[in-house]
């Protein structure tokens, strides 16, 4: 069996074991969350040896060529010396604020070190310490000069209950990033946009539309936003005095159930889109929030007429054990 | 001309290219997903990884290059057929790819060129 060596030590692979889950194994405290090659928390880089094109698949071509890969898809054939990732992966950064917008969302207001650049709608992997780090969708618009983050609160959540409790203005951490595909791509200005974001699956879609609109866009934006009951929309004054603001803008908040009635439209947000939009060929999709959510309606999409190409999807996948 | 003469153009080239296959795939694909017969074989949860299958197999059928064996067609499958894929399958997906190319308005001749290469897989296919 390959062995990684980490430091001074060497660490023997299981038969069909990931370089994660070695060094975890060993006790090496390694951040990780998704352990399924998507949200970048586990990002190391190999000093020595061959890594298998899975563990480096949808990295950044700079990354790429630094030896950066994902430990948890990483099954190498071969010995593999790794070290930890550099100040050109990951940069400090201080948040300035953090307000409640709802019961369970927390904005979290950060500033950079050092010049980062992003596209709104990507993410970035926020790190704590060495040991934790959780991926968070940007809001924000780069001329802003903050990163803005909406972070929803989950029971006994080792992030967000740090973010909730201890974290305050003034806190350091560390980000890594941008990431992801999940943003608005200039040209095609008339094609119409459907976004679609439950919970915190607004944040990203909160960046693309500011990022749309100033970059001119043209065609109609439809923007969707869901949750559970009332209590769970947020932003919901600024994106209605944005449609106001702005012709080519509807915002539709809808909740699955309501005590009262209410600014908003009641029952599945998929249904209540089909419905408004039985066709969307040639439309671009936006999806954005639980993962489950986001696999249905991008195949809803499809299956009503937009490519493939043009539904970009970010899922909020969770932390596996 | 000689009737019998060999067309100088490959089947591919003839139908486009991989412009073609690009052109053809979603069309397809959304049609695999929405006939009852053949979709439950479809339901990855991955898009862009089953578009990805879906553009491999539009690319052999087309007659364009590609590097599978029979033996590989035989391992891609063999799940499928654990899972009861059987000819009744086999002739459907040759029925969608052809209603795929109608309405793209590609001739009836090419057409039968495509269902002929993917008819010389099915013994592979469903690993027999
Ligand atoms: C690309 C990407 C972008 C993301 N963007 C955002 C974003 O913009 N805003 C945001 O709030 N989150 C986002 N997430 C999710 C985020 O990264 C964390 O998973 C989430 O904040 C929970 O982390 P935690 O440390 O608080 O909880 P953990 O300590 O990771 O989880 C505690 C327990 O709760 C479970 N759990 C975690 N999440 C859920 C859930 N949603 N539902 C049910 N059980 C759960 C875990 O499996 C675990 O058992 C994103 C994830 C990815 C991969
Ligand atoms: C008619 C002849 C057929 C040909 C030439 C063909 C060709 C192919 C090719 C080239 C691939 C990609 C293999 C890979 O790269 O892994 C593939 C995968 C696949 N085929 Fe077929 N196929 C045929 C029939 C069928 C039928 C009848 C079904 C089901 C109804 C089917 C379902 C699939 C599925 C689900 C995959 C993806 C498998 C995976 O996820 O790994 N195919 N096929």
């Amino acid at each position: 069996m390959p062995a990684v060596q980490y430091g001074s030590c060497s660490y023997e692979l299981k038969q069909g074991e990931s370089v994660l889950d070695a060094l975890l194994r060993n006790g090496v405290a390694v951040a990780h969350a998704c352990k399924a090659g998507s949200c970048g928390s586990c990002l190391l880089r190999a000093v020595e040896g061959e890594l298998p094109a899975r563990a480096q698949a949808g990295l950044k071509d700079a990354w790429r060529a630094r030896g950066y890969f994902l430990a948890c898809v990483c099954q190498p054939e071969g010995d593999l010396t790794v070290a930890a990732v550099g100040n050109d992966a990951r940069i400090a950064a201080t948040i300035t604020a953090l307000d409640r917008l709802t019961h369970d969302v927390l904005r979290v207001r950060l500033v950079c070190d050092a010049p980062f650049d992003f596209r709104p709608g990507q993410y970035v992997t926020l790190f704590r310490d060495n040991a934790l780090a959780r991926s968070y969708s940007i809001a924000s618009l780069p001329e802003e000069g903050v990163i803005e983050l909406h972070v929803r609160r989950i029971p006994n959540g080792s992030m967000s209950g740090w973010l909730y409790q201890e974290a305050c203005a003034g806190t350091p951490v560390h980000l890594q990033g941008p990431s992801g595909e999940c943003f608005y791509a200039p040209g095609r200005e008339d094609q119409p946009l459907l976004l679609i974001g439950t919970g915190t699956g607004l944040a990203p879609l909160y960046g693309i539309v500011r990022d749309a609109l100033k970059s001119g866009h043209r065609g109609p934006i439809h923007l969707f936003h869901g949750a559970v009951r009332p209590a769970g929309l947020y932003l919901g004054e600024e994106l209605a005095a944005m449609a106001a603001a702005n012709a080519n803008l509807t915002y539709t908040p809808s909740v699955l159930e309501a005590d009262v009635p209410g600014p908003f439209e009641v029952g599945p947000i998929d249904g209540i889109i089909a419905r408004r939009f039985p066709k969307l060929d040639g439309w671009r999709g936006f999806v954005c929030g639980d993962p489950a959510l986001v696999q249905m309606l991008k195949k809803k999409l499809f299956l009503s007429g937009i490519a493939v190409r043009d539904i970009n999807a970010d899922a909020f996948l969770p932390s596996a054990s | 001309m000689h009737i019998m003469s060999p067309s100088p153009v490959s089947l591919f080239e003839q139908l486009g290219g991989h412009a073609a296959v690009e052109a053809a795939v979603d069309n397809f694909y959304r049609k695999v997903l929405t006939d009852d017969r053949v979709s439950s074989f479809f339901d990855d949860v991955d898009m862009d990884r089953q578009r990805a299958k879906q553009k491999a197999f539009l690319t052999m059928a087309f007659g364009g290059p590609n590097s599978y064996s029979g033996k590989d067609m035989r391992n891609a499958h063999a799940r499928l057929v654990a899972k009861g894929l059987n000819g009744s399958h086999v002739d459907a997906i040759i029925e969608i790819l052809g209603a795929t190319l109608r309405e793209m308005g590609v001739a009836e001749g090419l057409i039968q060129q495509v269902a002929a290469i993917a008819e010389s897989t099915r013994n592979d296919v469903l690993n027999r």
